[in-house]
Formats: C-alpha cells, sequence, structure tokens
C-alpha cells in the first residue's frame, strides 16, 4: 500500500540543486561536450542507443552526460523520450550483406570470401592500463590499404550451398510483425518479438545467460559463425512518394552464431543457428543476444526447458534494465503503512509463538525495537 | 495541379489542433448526445470528405490504424492521398480489419455487424465508425440513454444509416463487445458509444 | 507530376539517389553547397519540419523474416514552391534546418533544368565526399585485414 505524502518539496528541490553540482564537479575543469562524449565514449553512447532502443547518438551522449555516466539511467531517459514523439513508420528490413563493413571476422572459417577483417577491436590488446592515455597523446592515422570490392559473403551461406545449416529463418507472421511496444507480451512468444526484446535487453543480463549455456546450462556447442560491425542503409516506404527513400546510414553489430544440430527421421541433421542484432559496436551484446536466442528455440527442435536461458518467460520478462529497475528501486518509496502491517502481524505472532512453548521454554530476548 | 490540394490542408497547428479535437470527441463520447465544437483552424481536405471527418481522422488515426473507406471514398485518388500524407494510416478493403471506417455517405453504409466488433477478452478491438452527417437537427429525433447522460438526451443527425435504431440495438446486444460511432457535422462531433441506448423519439 | 521525356522508372531513382545523398550529408554541408547555388526561392510549409520515431527493422538470420528491432529518431518535412512544385525530405536525425532545405531541393529539382543545376552544384560534391569517406573506411579497414600464411615445417 502506497499512502500519499506531503512535504519534502525543498528537500528535493536542493537534492536536484546538489545533483546538478556534483554532475559538474570542480568547475576549473571544462565541461564535458556531447562531441566528445559520442567520439571518446563511443560504445557507452551506443550501448546506450541499443538498451534504450532509440537509434540517436547525440541524444544518447546527451543522456550519458545528465546521468553522471550511470548507464542504465541514461537508457531511462532515452526510453523516456522516445515516448514523446510520434511514430513515423517501420522501415524497410535492413539489408547486413549489403553492410558497409568496419569489422568482420568469423571463428569458422579460416579463409573467407572477403577475409578476417578486424577493424577497430579490443582482441589482442594486452589488457594493461596505458599511462599515455592520462594525457592527451597524439594518435597516428589508421593504416590504409587498397582493396578491390570483394563481396562479403555471409558464412550461412557457404554452409547453406551444402544443406548443412538451417536457412535464416521464418516465421509465422500471419498476424504482422509482432512489436513488443505495441502489444502487451503474451507467452509463448514468437521469435521476432522475441528477438526485439533481446536485441534492447540488458547486456550484462544477456551476457550471464549466454555464459549459463556455455557452462552446461543448456548447452548449444556455439561457434562464432560470423560477426560483423558496420553501416547499413535505412529505407523506407513513404506514401505521398509511392516509393521508398533512404534516411541514412546506423551503425549495427550482427552476430550469427552456429550451433549443433538438429535432425528428425524426414530430416537430415544440419547445424542450428541464433541471431543477434544491435545498435553500434556492441559485440558482446549481439554474441549473447545470439546465445540466448538459440537457447530460446529449445521447444522449436524439441529440446528439453531445462534451463534458465531456456525459459523464455524467464528470460524476456527479466532483460529489459529500465523495467528491473523500476521495480527494484522503487522498494525505496515510502511503504510506512505496508511496513506498519508487517509489525503489526510478526507482534502478534510472536506473542502467539510465546503462548504456546511457555512456560515449558524461557523465551529469548526480544530485539530492541 | 491536384497534387497541391491533396497535400495542403492539415490542421495549422498539428499539435494544438489534434489537441482540441481530442477534447472535442472525449467530450463527445462522455456524453452522448452532446456536441462539441471542433477547432476553427481545422483541415481542409478534398472533397468528398469534409473538414470536421477529416479533423477526426487527422487527430485518431495513424500508421497503426487501418482504415476502411466506404466505396465513394474509396473512388478518389485525392483523398486515399491526402490521408496517407496527414495521417499515414493503411486503408484495408476488409470492414473486419479496420479499426476506423470512414463513412461519407451514411445511408449506403454496409450493416454494422460487417465491421469489428472486439472480442470478449478485448472488447477494445472493435472498429469505430466515423460517420459524415450533414448537421445534427434535421433527421429523425433519437432519444438516448445510458452511461453519461443524467436521464435521456436527444439528437437528430441527418443522414443516419438505414435502419439504424434496429441495429443499434443488436450492437448493444453484444455488449461488452460493439461499434462506436463518432458523428462528424459542420464544425462539431457528437458521439453515440456503444453504451448509449437509442430510441426512435417518436416512440 | 514530373514533365520530362525521361522514362518515370528513371525520373524515380534519380530523385531517390538525390534524396539518399541528402539524407546522409550533414546540414552545414549542404547549407554551403545552396548558398553557392544563389537561389533563394518562396516556398510554403505544407508538413514540419517534424520529428518523430522510425521503427528498424532487421531480418531474422539476416535475410529470413523481419523483426523489430529498435526505433531511431527521424525528421521529415514537406514543402510547396510558387510553381507549385512539391518537394518532401526524410532523414534520420533530428536537424529541422536540414529537412526543410533538403525539401526545397528536392521540389526544385522537379524542374528538369533546375534540376542539371542542383545535381552540379549541390548533389555531385556532397555525393563524391560521402565515397570519399566510404572509400576511406574501406581502406582502413583493409588493413586490419588477416592475411595468414603456412609456416613450413622441416625440410623440403
Amino acid at each position: 500500500m502506497y499512502v500519499a505524502v506531503k512535504g519534502g518539496e525543498a528537500a528535493i528541490d536542493n537534492a536536484h540543486r546538489l545533483l546538478a553540482d556534483r554532475r559538474r564537479g570542480d568547475r576549473a575543469v571544462p565541461a564535458l561536450t556531447l562531441e566528445q562524449i559520442a567520439g571518446q565514449l563511443a560504445l557507452a553512447v551506443d550501448r546506450v542507443m541499443a538498451e534504450g532502443s532509440l537509434y540517436d547518438r547525440e541524444l544518447a551522449a546527451l543522456a550519458v552526460k545528465q546521468s553522471r555516466g550511470d548507464l542504465i539511467e541514461a537508457v531511462f531517459l532515452a526510453r523516456a523520450y522516445r515516448t514523446t514523439l510520434p511514430r513515423f513508420g517501420y522501415s524497410r528490413p535492413l539489408d547486413t550483406a549489403a553492410m558497409l563493413v568496419e569489422r568482420r571476422i568469423s571463428a569458422c572459417y579460416k579463409d573467407l570470401p572477403g577475409g578476417q577483417l578486424l577493424g577497430p577491436t579490443f582482441d589482442y590488446t594486452h589488457r594493461l592500463l596505458d599511462p599515455r592515455l592520462a594525457g592527451d597523446v597524439s594518435i597516428e592515422e589508421p593504416a590504409r590499404r587498397e582493396t578491390s570490392d570483394a563481396s562479403m559473403m555471409r558464412v550461412s551461406e557457404i554452409l547453406a550451398q551444402e544443406g548443412l545449416i538451417e536457412a535464416d529463418g521464418a516465421i509465422d507472421q500471419a498476424r504482422g510483425v509482432g512489436d513488443i511496444t505495441r502489444a502487451p507480451a503474451e507467452f509463448p512468444m514468437n521469435r521476432d518479438s522475441r528477438l526485439q526484446a533481446l536485441s534492447r535487453g540488458d547486456e550484462g543480463f544477456l551476457l550471464a545467460l549466454a555464459y549459463s549455456t556455455q557452462r552446461g546450462y543448456a548447452r548449444s556447442h556455439p561457434f562464432a559463425g560470423e560477426i560483423r560491425i558496420g553501416e547499413v542503409e535505412v529505407e523506407i516506404e513513404v506514401p505521398e512518394l509511392g516509393f521508398s527513400v533512404s534516411l541514412g546510414r546506423i551503425q549495427v553489430t550482427e552476430c550469427q552464431m552456429v550451433n549443433q544440430f538438429a535432425g528428425s527421421a524426414k530430416a537430415p541433421p544440419q547445424f542450428t543457428r541464433g541471431y543477434g542484432l544491435v545498435f553500434g559496436q556492441s559485440e558482446r551484446k549481439a554474441m549473447a543476444m545470439a546465445l540466448v536466442d538459440r537457447a530460446l528455440r529449445a521447444a522449436e527442435f524439441g529440446e528439453d526447458v531445462v534451463a534458465p536461458a531456456q525459459d523464455e518467460e524467464f528470460v524476456i520478462a527479466h532483460c529489459d534494465n529500465v523495467q528491473a529497475t523500476g521495480f527494484v528501486e522503487h522498494l525505496k518509496m515510502p511503504h510506512y503503512v505496508d511496513f506498519q502491517a508487517e509489525l503489526d502481524l510478526v507482534r502478534r505472532m510472536r506473542a502467539e509463538h510465546a503462548g504456546s512453548t511457555a512456560p515449558h521454554e524461557q523465551q529469548p530476548r526480544e530485539a530492541a525495537e | 495541379m491536384e497534387v497541391m490540394n491533396v497535400l495542403g490542408g492539415g490542421f495549422a497547428e498539428p499539435v494544438l489542433g489534434a489537441q482540441v479535437a481530442f477534447r472535442a470527441v472525449m467530450g463527445a463520447m462522455a456524453e452522448p448526445g452532446t456536441i462539441r465544437d471542433l477547432p476553427g483552424d481545422g483541415p481542409t481536405p478534398p472533397t468528398p470528405l469534409s473538414p470536421a471527418m477529416a479533423a477526426v481522422i487527422c487527430t485518431l488515426c495513424d500508421a497503426d490504424t487501418p482504415l476502411w473507406l466506404d466505396p465513394i471514398l474509396v473512388k478518389s485518388d485525392a483523398v486515399s492521398r491526402w490521408i496517407a500524407f496527414w495521417t499515414g494510416a493503411p486503408v484495408t478493403q476488409n470492414p473486419v480489419e479496420a479499426y476506423f471506417a470512414v463513412v461519407s455517405d451514411p445511408q449506403a453504409m454496409p450493416a454494422l455487424e460487417s465491421f469489428a466488433l472486439g472480442s470478449q477478452e478485448f472488447p477494445d478491438r472493435s472498429t469505430t465508425i466515423i460517420l459524415q452527417v450533414a448537421d445534427f437537427h434535421s433527421g429523425p429525433g433519437l432519444s438516448l440513454s445510458g452511461p453519461g447522460i443524467r436521464v435521456r438526451a436527444s439528437i437528430a443527425p441527418a443522414p443516419m444509416p438505414r435502419s439504424f435504431v434496429t441495429q443499434w440495438a443488436a450492437n448493444n446486444a453484444h455488449y461488452p463487445r460493439g461499434i462506436d460511432m463518432i458523428l462528424a457535422g459542420p464544425g462539431a462531433v457528437a458521439a453515440l458509444p456503444r453504451t448509449a441506448k437509442i430510441a426512435n423519439l417518436e416512440d | 507530376m514530373i514533365e520530362t521525356n525521361q522514362a518515370p522508372d528513371e525520373n524515380q531513382s534519380i530523385r531517390q539517389r538525390r534524396m539518399a545523398v541528402l539524407a546522409r550529408a550533414d546540414s552545414a554541408a549542404i547549407a554551403r553547397c545552396w548558398t553557392a547555388l544563389g537561389i533563394d526561392p518562396t516556398f510554403t510549409m505544407l508538413r514540419g519540419p517534424e520529428t518523430g520515431l522510425v521503427t528498424l527493422r532487421g531480418r531474422v538470420g539476416g535475410g529470413g523474416s523481419p523483426f523489430n528491432f529498435g526505433e531511431a529518431t527521424v525528421t521529415r518535412a514537406t514543402v510547396r514552391l510558387e510553381s507549385g512544385a512539391i518537394g518532401h525530405s526524410w532523414a534520420l536525425g533530428r536537424d529541422q534546418d536540414k529537412a526543410r532545405l533538403a525539401a526545397i531541393i528536392d521540389a526544385l529539382a522537379q524542374d528538369t533544368e533546375m534540376a542539371g543545376r542542383i545535381d552540379e552544384a549541390v548533389i555531385r560534391p556532397l555525393a563524391s565526399a560521402q565515397d570519399t569517406d566510404d572509400r576511406s573506411r574501406v581502406a582502413e579497414t583493409a588493413a586490419t585485414r588477416v592475411d595468414f600464411f603456412t609456416m613450413v615445417r622441416g625440410e623440403d
């Protein structure tokens, strides 16, 4: 139960004023610009875009600044902002095959058309803190190499040529493409709605679930079939024009996970798949998403649902960090009446307990209230 | 240059216009039989769509709300394009799929039963009919009762669909399922929500 | 609507290409080219500039059924020139000045003679800068390509 509580306005005003002061910090130090945040804390900004489910770098940078770097708070701000905007429509499905690739690797094939492109990766760094970065050191320009525009075939297509892998994934969409921002969550949920929920889901939560599948809780023996990061064109059908127009490009990370086999009396064994697609450069998240997507397909493959990562209600209902933080943090709100009722109850129970055990036993001394 | 007229003529102030019109529709729904003024500087749509109809459409319809247009409106390319430009709402041929039905010729309107009535679980998933009327006083008198009406209210819109009172009684019988209706007359709206009971005033 | 002797499909694809270049360009770059062109047409705003959301769709597995995976901010505008020509613009982001200017340019370019001047002064330079940018990024990425070589063991 909640009770309306009045008072505290002055305290709240002053708390917000104090927050603004602490956020700004030492006035002798220049304030961060949004360009600095978007440019130099780019992956934090990407995470806010992905989990805020709103692609807008400048707004995400503002959210990071306003939240003092508390990324879940920043995600919350991005989500709140997006509810104020009208929806113009749905884009045409992005063509990730036509991506302007900035990174592309496969753990399945060493030599593949287009090659292994490492891009701006943390992999192979030594994870040693670099004291030079404490200052403004000069950084050399990236190396360049001329290249003939080699087509970058998907790894899944290579396997598909021999029929060794399941198709990309067809969903019964007789009732339209699922949209968790429009329809309340109902379980069982279609894979399209699950992917939408996972794409905006909390990276830490999905990472832990993905890890659990590797440790034996719904093992699916995954290979990173292909990971690509890059820019894709966004197009939309414009009703007043009668044709589609390009809105510009967004950066996404895509992960195609290749998993162990499924087959039946009718169908020969083939690799199964999990898919991840996330805003920005978010490789860990895309991989975790793909592993969890595969785990959630247990019923489709007739696998026993024995692990948390396979339980779609558990995963989908708890992966959204805005919902999660809302419910956890609401415990800060006044529950005075609730608590009074509990106090009353525990006192009554103790009295009954004392009545039933006395006079045989000596009661422990009551803790101070 | 037809294209000019098609794309011109939404609300002069889209947000404020839609807010004022929404308040009018909400008031009309809350108190069936009352006539609520629409904002003065409303849309100027291509004929045969009336400005009041257009104001209601601009206020309630968007890309998420499939519309059914009556045969006269479907024939007008200008109307379809105007609706697409100002609302982005998809047009459906099938009345059962329509969130809103836009009816410019009430007397030729299909039976109420041909539209979506909603389900027991989701009675809100029914069609709302936006009906274009010439006025609210020259038709056969209708006597209204039900939620939002103190005792009785009366209204005499014209023209109205054939056998309307009989059809409406059948609509009432589906409750909580059923059709809601918004009447758009010159510069104003009235509404007949599914909860309204309607009798002929002469009876 | 467009009176030229070119095939409608060709006109449409030229217009799509023009709108794509404008959508990708930033406001300042468009404005620089526009100023150089030195035209100042009278126009009426028919709609917007207004900012909203477009829900972005991907495909399961890259090529399967579509799914919604998030939203992006989008700004659009529609203008009418005195000639009656209507221009539209749609682009990611929240830049309303850019939306207005891009819609004016789209409207002007429906006149064949003007389209030539616009393509020359605005579209071509912007597209060329965009291509250079792309090529540069491709080359930077290509430099991180792994060239595997096999270690030879033993003799012969």
